[in-house]
């Protein structure tokens, strides 16, 4: 029993050790965010939180951060939600689609056009980067929220998911369907799409994250500050030299910029393990 | 309800032949069982008739209206899926109610369709649950209940109690024949099992390679197989079919070396000292209590039953084996290598054609 004991405290004790490891800095930068900017600068900077918290938070947000420009830090929130958002939600329609027509409809070349998704996997996004962007231009659409969100929507990936998902759905069901009388979209709507919700629960914070820390593509579709996204604007915010940096600001920045991405995951966090482990059939 | 009519449907895969030629006229009101062995077309042929597999050549109609070229949804028709093919993420009630929503049916029409079909199967209390809160013989009724609401021409039946279990399975069959005389709905039903064949029809079809070797009711295929298959796959055990020899004068069959008179049959049999293949049930053959004996056999296995045994025997002086099946009475014991003097039936025999397989009788 004591050997038991002992291994367990010792479990703990190494566990505990772990979630300092990887906890520690996330709340050195919460901490860091609640001193002003002098305290930073001259160390050591405390392990507690200091008193300028609602100070350096409403400053940041609706003051406007000098070295991007005046923009508020809830412009780039915004600007990060929407593009995060677009891609998450863009991607999982196009997919959906596609895998749809792929699975369900007999049409010339179907493999061919499988196989032509399933190739662009192949290909990282910076092979095409620069193709990519003298579209945009030509398009018009750098600084806009279409030119930061389309070229990133097609994804070979989640239409793979979907199609392997589709696969699965057994044949009589469609039939089934087909007896009821429900025509190609019904059974879209009313059958697929409540069948693959847990699917598209997982996808969507895989999807979410992804878009919310698109770094490369930001940074080269805008030029103006008040379209940067907030990973962007956290970059530009530091300065090489360590006296003209904000750091108040930054560290309120970046709590606010990993923010989002936590919530999503623990309000989905039931659905987005239910749709890793279980289909529901 | 309706009448369904299949004039030389065919069905190729590719240059591969599945269906034949198929003919078949289905009453109004009755219940056809299509019954045979895996892969004999016999789902095929079902789905198109529901409009899920393409018709190669003939045509299907439908109260009198050729639906080759429909959509399913618009052959007023309700399928019944093996695997029930329920909506898993709709309960009981929408289930049913699916296929009248998508026909546009109003709320109130479709709420009493349900709950009458409901009673009818004793669904009421598990309406607002999902499938998969459900037995297999619940999931069974909700996907007859779904055929049932939607009223439709006919009922088609793929299968549908294979996945049940043997009690299970009984008792649906019971219901599925009551509620068809109930609703008196025109039915079509496959299935591989010969007993659910013989107990629900009205008549048979018995498929066999793609195509339809009798067309009749239960009875007259039991009593009159049209060939050796229906004969043997017709029956539980299946039917003894021994290679004989018609007699000398035409008087009967030579099994084993002895002589079968076979007055009744003169008529039938082919010319003197040719091949005929020899068929009786084992139910028609009993132990000879007299001095006429037609076959003397050597039991080579038993079989008990508990109502009645099976005895596996073989010629005496023959080849061993256990090629001729004779059902006992269960009172009377019998032991392996017990030499068993029996007689024949004469009403119950059977003459087929060796080469064509046909009945001769």
């Amino acid at each position: 029993m004591i050997a038991r004991a002992r291994s367990r405290l010792f479990a703990h004790l190494w566990l505990i050790l772990g979630l300092i490891v990887v906890a520690f800095p996330i709340y050195y930068v919460f901490v860091a965010s609640t001193h002003s900017l002098q305290t930073i600068l001259r160390p050591p900077l405390p392990l507690l939180p200091g008193d300028q918290f609602l100070a350096n938070y409403s400053e940041a947000l609706f003051g406007g951060v000098g070295r991007i420009g005046g923009v508020g830090v809830g412009t780039l929130l915004l600007n990060s939600t929407i593009v995060a958002l677009g891609i998450a939600i863009g991607k999982i329609i196009i997919s959906l689609m596609s895998a749809y027509a792929i699975v369900f409809f007999r049409f010339p070349l179907r493999m061919v056009f499988f196989w032509i998704i399933f190739i662009t996997l192949m290909l990282p996004v910076e092979v095409r980067i620069l193709p990519t962007y003298k579209v945009m231009v030509d398009l018009n659409l750098i600084d806009t929220y279409a030119g930061l969100i389309v070229p990133l929507i097609a994804s070979a990936t989640a239409t793979l998911l979907f199609r392997q998902f589709f696969m699965t759905i057994p044949n009589e069901l469609l039939e089934a369907a087909r007896i009821d009388g429900a025509g190609p979209w019904r059974f879209f709507k009313d059958i697929l799409l409540p069948l693959s919700a847990t699917n598209i629960a997982a996808l969507f914070v895989i999807l979410f994250i992804y878009g919310w820390t698109q770094y490369l593509w930001p940074l080269l579709m805008t030029n103006s500050n008040s379209m940067n996204t907030i990973v962007i604007a956290l970059r530009k915010m530091i300065s090489f030299a360590d006296a003209d940096t904000e750091w108040h600001l930054v560290m309120v920045t970046c709590i606010l910029a990993i923010a989002p991405p936590i919530l999503v995951v623990v309000l989905m966090q039931r659905w987005f393990v239910k749709g890793l482990v279980e289909s529901e059939k | 309800m309706a009448t369904i009519s299949l004039k030389d449907v065919r069905k190729d895969y590719g240059r591969n032949p599945v269906i034949h030629g198929i003919s078949l006229d289905v009453a109004n009101r009755e219940f056809i069982v299509i019954v045979g062995p895996s892969g004999c077309g016999k789902s095929t042929l079902l789905r198109m008739v529901a409009g899920l597999e393409e018709i190669t050549s003939g045509t299907i109609e439908i109260d009198e209206r050729v639906v080759n070229q429909l959509e399913p949804r618009e052959r007023d028709i309700a399928m019944v899926f093996q695997n029930y093919a329920l909506y898993p993420h709709m309960t009981v009630f929408e289930n049913m109610a699916y296929g009248l929503k998508i026909a546009g049916k109003n709320r109130t029409e479709i709420a009493e369709r349900v709950s009458s079909a409901a009673n009818m199967l004793e669904l009421g209390p598990y309406l607002t649950r999902k499938p998969r809160a459900l037995s297999g013989g619940q999931r069974q009724r909700v996907a007859m209940g779904r055929a049932l609401v939607r009223d439709p021409a006919a009922f088609l039946f793929d299968e549908p109690l294979s996945n049940l279990d043997a009690k299970l399975r009984v008792q649906m069959r019971l219901e599925i024949k009551a509620l068809q005389r109930e609703v008196g709905t025109t039915s079509l039903y496959v299935t591989h099992d010969q007993v659910e064949a013989m107990t629900l029809a009205d008549r048979l079809v018995v498929m066999n390679g793609g195509r339809a070797e009798q067309i009749d009711t239960p009875m007259n295929v039991y009593l009159k197989p049209a060939s050796v298959f229906v004969a043997s796959f017709i029956g539980s055990p299946a039917m003894n079919i021994i290679e004989a020899r018609v007699a000398a004068e035409s008087r009967g069959v030579v099994v084993a070396g002895r002589t079968i008179d076979l007055d009744h049959l003169r008529l039938h049999l082919p010319a003197v000292g040719a091949p005929v293949l020899f068929g009786i049930r084992p139910e028609h053959i009993a132990v000879s209590e007299t001095e006429k004996v037609d076959l003397l056999l050597t039991v080579s296995a038993v079989e008990t039953l508990g109502a009645d045994a099976l005895a596996h025997c073989y010629f005496e002086g023959g080849k061993k084996g256990r090629d001729f099946v004779v059902r006992l009475p269960g009172t009377r014991t019998v032991r392996v290598g017990e030499h068993l003097p029996v007689v024949l039936d004469r009403a119950a025999t059977h003459l087929f054609d060796p080469e064509s397989k046909k009945r001769l009788n």
